[in-house]
């Protein structure tokens, strides 16, 4: 399925005539310089294999520690689960509500909903219920925030160094990797997926 | 340079969900073919809405700066952090760096916002062209950074977790984080429904 031959600026509305761009090219408004376009840099089968690293890492970084304090020879240490349910404890349930969504469960159903929909891109098809989960994917593109937490985590280290002894735990290790693998994704305009699938023949 | 068309004029609309340039039938309720989302020419009742929004924020941000984000308890000794108390401390601790970066996110991202926001509003509500490079510009950088003002939600969510040494450390959170939180939300939902095509529909200085 070939490109519209049309392309119109999202943050100025001048329309375009669509050019095929070359490795690493990017297409800018010439009215607004936002970016209308990038050249896929991965292929399909390059993104699934990056979201199911992102799972990995992902899994890891919720499951293993974040940090551990230590004060008087006791110890106490914090994982993003345990992060959630201590607000919830605390009476900061909006906090931790508005924690568990950015943190845990956007990012979750983005890397699952991405995975679908990669998966069946590599032959140029579209999944069942494709539509649905590109609607949604839209709509949670700005409400992730994992790379917000890793910074939050070296603030966190740093104030806490003053009065405790700090160790940084794998789970730290695991979202920085993370970070990384986000910032890649985003690069990734993935609504080009409308144009490179088409619904499968029945 | 030759005059760029706009979608408007050419009886165009972009679907905001997929992209897809579709013909302008003027039909009430006209959805795209491809997605199925309602086409609208411009983000609908924007100048209200991201107005409102930004008014809640606004009105959620000085609680949020006055009251205590987070108490901190040991022996016999309690202590209430505010956003820019825990500035100073980071400062005083030897951290300038992370000082500027958490006084960046919380304080100066807000007001960016507030200021920006209210300028692309005042700007468009009057119908000038001033400027309007420099004001793509910043709203772009204001949808770019916005959500960095969580830091703080989540440094106190951590040290929540964290500090739990019965009597003799402990740290809980207190009301000012949550209004802080609910002022990031806002501030990010007004931008989104600002629609930056507004700051061109008053004639383009470009030509
Ligand atoms: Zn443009």
């Amino acid at each position: 399925m070939s490109p519209a031959p049309l392309l119109i600026c999202e943050h100025c509305d001048t329309v375009y005539r669509r050019i095929s761009l070359a490795r690493g090219q990017v297409a800018c408004c010439a009215r607004c310089h936002f970016v209308l376009e990038r050249h896929h840099r991965l292929s399909a089968n390059g993104l699934l294999a990056l979201t199911a690293t992102a799972m990995v890492v992902f899994i890891q970084a919720n499951t293993w520690p974040i940090i551990t304090l230590g004060l008087n020879g006791q110890q106490s240490s914090a994982t993003l689960w345990g992060t959630i349910i201590a607000m919830w404890q605390q009476h900061a349930q909006i906090v931790s509500v508005l924690v568990a969504a950015t943190l845990f469960f956007f990012p979750l159903m983005k890397m699952l909903l991405f995975g679908w929909v990669f998966w069946f891109a590599r032959r140029g098809e579209r999944g069942p219920g494709f539509r649905g989960v590109m609607i949604v994917l839209h709509y949670l593109r700005p409400w992730t925030m994992s790379e917000v937490f890793m910074l939050g985590v070296l603030v966190a280290i740093v104030k806490a160094r003053a009065y405790f002894e700090v160790t940084a735990d794998p789970g730290v290790f695991a979202y920085a990797a993370l970070t990384v693998l986000i910032t890649v994704f985003a690069g990734v305009d993935f609504r080009q997926l409308w144009d490179v699938t088409a619904e499968r023949k029945p | 340079m030759s005059k760029l068309p706009r979608a408007a004029e050419l009886g165009l609309i972009r679907c905001h969900v997929c992209a897809l340039v579709c013909r302008d039938t003027q039909a009430p309720g006209a959805a795209c073919p491809r997605c199925g989302a309602r086409l609208h020419r411009r983000k609908s009742a924007s100048y209200s809405r991201t107005a409102a929004l930004l008014l809640a924020a606004f009105i959620l941000y000085i609680p949020a700066n006055l009251l205590p984000i987070m108490r901190t308890a040991s022996i016999g000794e309690v202590d209430d952090n505010t956003i820019i108390s825990g500035v100073v401390e980071l400062w005083v601790k030897g951290a300038p760096d992370l000082a500027i970066i958490v006084f960046t996110a919380s304080i100066m991202v807000p007001m960016l916002k507030f200021l920006v926001l209210g300028l692309l509003l005042v700007c468009g509500k009057c119908g000038s062209n001033w400027a309007q490079h420099q004001r793509a510009r910043l709203y772009r950088l204001v949808e770019f950074v916005g959500y960095w003002s969580m830091l703080d939600v989540f440094v106190v969510a951590l040290l929540t977790a964290l500090v739990r040494f019965s009597v003799f450390s402990s740290v809980e959170p207190l009301p000012g984080v949550v209004f802080f939180g609910l002022t990031v939300v806002l501030t990010m939902l007004a931008s989104m429904s600002f629609d930056p095509r507004l700051i061109w529909d008053c004639g383009c200085d470009d030509e």
